[in-house]
């Protein structure tokens, strides 16, 4: 399996150093107490928060891009969404409806749900929205933040099966999720976060 | 006309009616008049104070020790701007913020005015120069502070949008500006405010005083404008600086959002 993503020596003040490779089309699993540094891992491998150490993405290293351009290619998802339009198709490139609507009624969203007003919109509803969001661009490398951790066992499977499919057409996904069985499904490989290092089970 | 001169004892007939307000906090004990006693007379001191300083830089009438006055003066109100936000910056950034934009906007107005429409001779003449740099100070000051506390209020509240912007590959200044927006249009809306009051809710301060010290009003009128504009000009530019400086000051080179760098 050809390598996507490659960290070597990731640190910040607060964890690492961290070791990973990653395959095009796999999923690592990150597991571990609230506080051990998952999410801070994903996002200094996004470059959101100051970090030092080398990172490629298809044998590119992150230094020689933009951070922008990087970001694009490798897209953190948070665990809490971010808005800041009105209404949520707002938060979509423009003429893009008819996709978006599609990839929300995957995850069983309903497309009036569109015209909404973000702050009538619950977490679950926020939180799908923002994965499809990431998804439209089609990032080569996911970094999923507990992306279903609000939502109900229905809604689960539906991203569950929406992130297996865009595995198997060479989506790389760093997923940190609270829940075990979720990690054994998805992940190809698995971690376990202890105070901010990277333990195999 | 001339202005009339005021004698100690015209003052002393005005100082009794701060007696009737002690009298009055002594008989209704509202316990205000050492409280009152205390400001009449800081006012009183701190007053005549600057009134010797201004004297003396006057009659010094160099222009090393009118920009030095100017600068003290733009100290002071850099401080009340980085003093002022809830939230600030850790370290001095907060003052230098403050420091950099009060003083560009008083001195680019100020010398605006100075050289095209008030014209003194020299240009620099600290009659004009320090009561003008006075006047713009007091209000751009109010400008910076209310917008920079606008900003740092709002960008750790607007933290998840922002860095879902950035998370899609906007840049910081794409995923900030809303938040710059709405800082400068806050230090924008007192001098609005001023602009449509005056005349019908205020006589604005200058205008009354040029016309107590003899001044046909129309001509006093003129200078109320004028200063208007002014401060309007510099209100505009020190809630632009003190925006974008904070904007500036909270990304890094790698277009992260730093909220670290605040307390």
């Amino acid at each position: 399996m050809e390598t996507a993503l490659l960290v070597k020596e990731l640190r910040s003040e607060f964890a690492g150093p961290f070791e990973l490779t990653l395959g095009a089309g796999a999923c690592a699993a990150i597991t571990g107490p609230s506080g051990s540094g998952k999410s801070l891992f994903l996002r200094m491998i996004g470059d959101l928060d100051p970090n030092q150490g080398k990172v490629w993405l298809h044998g590119m290293e992150r230094g020689s891009l933009a951070a922008p351009e990087w970001r694009k290619r490798a897209t953190y998802v948070s665990a809490e969404s971010g808005w800041w339009a009105d209404t949520a198709i707002e938060h979509f490139a423009v003429n893009s409806r008819s996709e978006v609507a599609a990839l929300a009624a995957r995850l069983g969203l309903h497309p009036d749900l569109l015209d909404a007003s973000i702050v009538r919109l619950s977490t679950g509803e926020k939180q799908r929205l923002s994965l499809v969001r990431a998804l439209l661009q089609s990032p080569p490398v996911l970094l999923l933040d507990e992306p279903t951790g609000p939502l109900d066992e229905e809604s689960v499977v539906r991203v569950e099966a929406l992130l297996q499919e865009r595995m198997a057409t060479g989506t790389s996904i760093l997923l940190v999720t609270h829940d075990s069985s979720q990690a054994e499904r998805l992940g190809n490989q698995r971690y376990r976060m202890v105070a901010g290092h990277l333990e195999t089970p | 006309m001339n202005p009339i001169l005021l004698t100690p004892l015209d003052i002393s007939v005005a100082a009794s009616l701060i007696i009737l307000d002690a009298v009055l906090s002594i008989w209704l004990r509202l316990r205000l008049h050492r409280q009152i006693a205390v400001a009449a007379a800081r006012m009183v001191v701190q007053l005549v104070a600057i009134g010797y300083v201004l004297r003396f830089i006057f009659s010094l009438n160099n222009p090393a020790a009118t920009l030095l006055l100017i600068l003290v003066m733009v100290l002071v109100a850099a401080r009340e701007v980085a003093a002022r936000p809830e939230r600030r910056f850790k370290g001095h950034s907060n003052l230098v913020i403050g420091f950099v934009s009060v003083g560009f906007a008083t001195f680019i107005t100020a010398i605006l005015a100075l050289t095209t429409a008030i014209r003194p001779q020299p240009w620099f003449d600290p009659h004009y120069a320090i009561p003008l740099a006075g006047i713009i100070l007091g209000n751009v000051l109010n400008s910076a502070s209310l917008s920079l506390d606008s900003f740092l209020g709002s960008v750790r509240r607007e933290r998840p949008a922002i860095e879902a912007r950035l998370s899609l590959g906007e840049s910081y200044r794409e995923a900030i500006a809303p938040l710059v927006r709405e800082a400068i249009r806050r230090g924008l809306l007192p001098i609005i405010n001023q602009m449509s009051a005056a005349g019908i809710v205020t006589l604005p301060g200058i205008m009354t005083g040029q016309i107590l010290a003899g001044l046909d009003p129309l001509e006093a009128v003129k200078y109320q404008i004028l200063l208007m504009f002014l401060l309007s000009g510099g209100s505009g530019l020190s809630a632009l600086a003190a925006s974008y400086l904070a904007a500036w000051r909270l990304t890094d080179e790698r277009q992260r959002l730093r909220l670290d760098r605040l307390q």
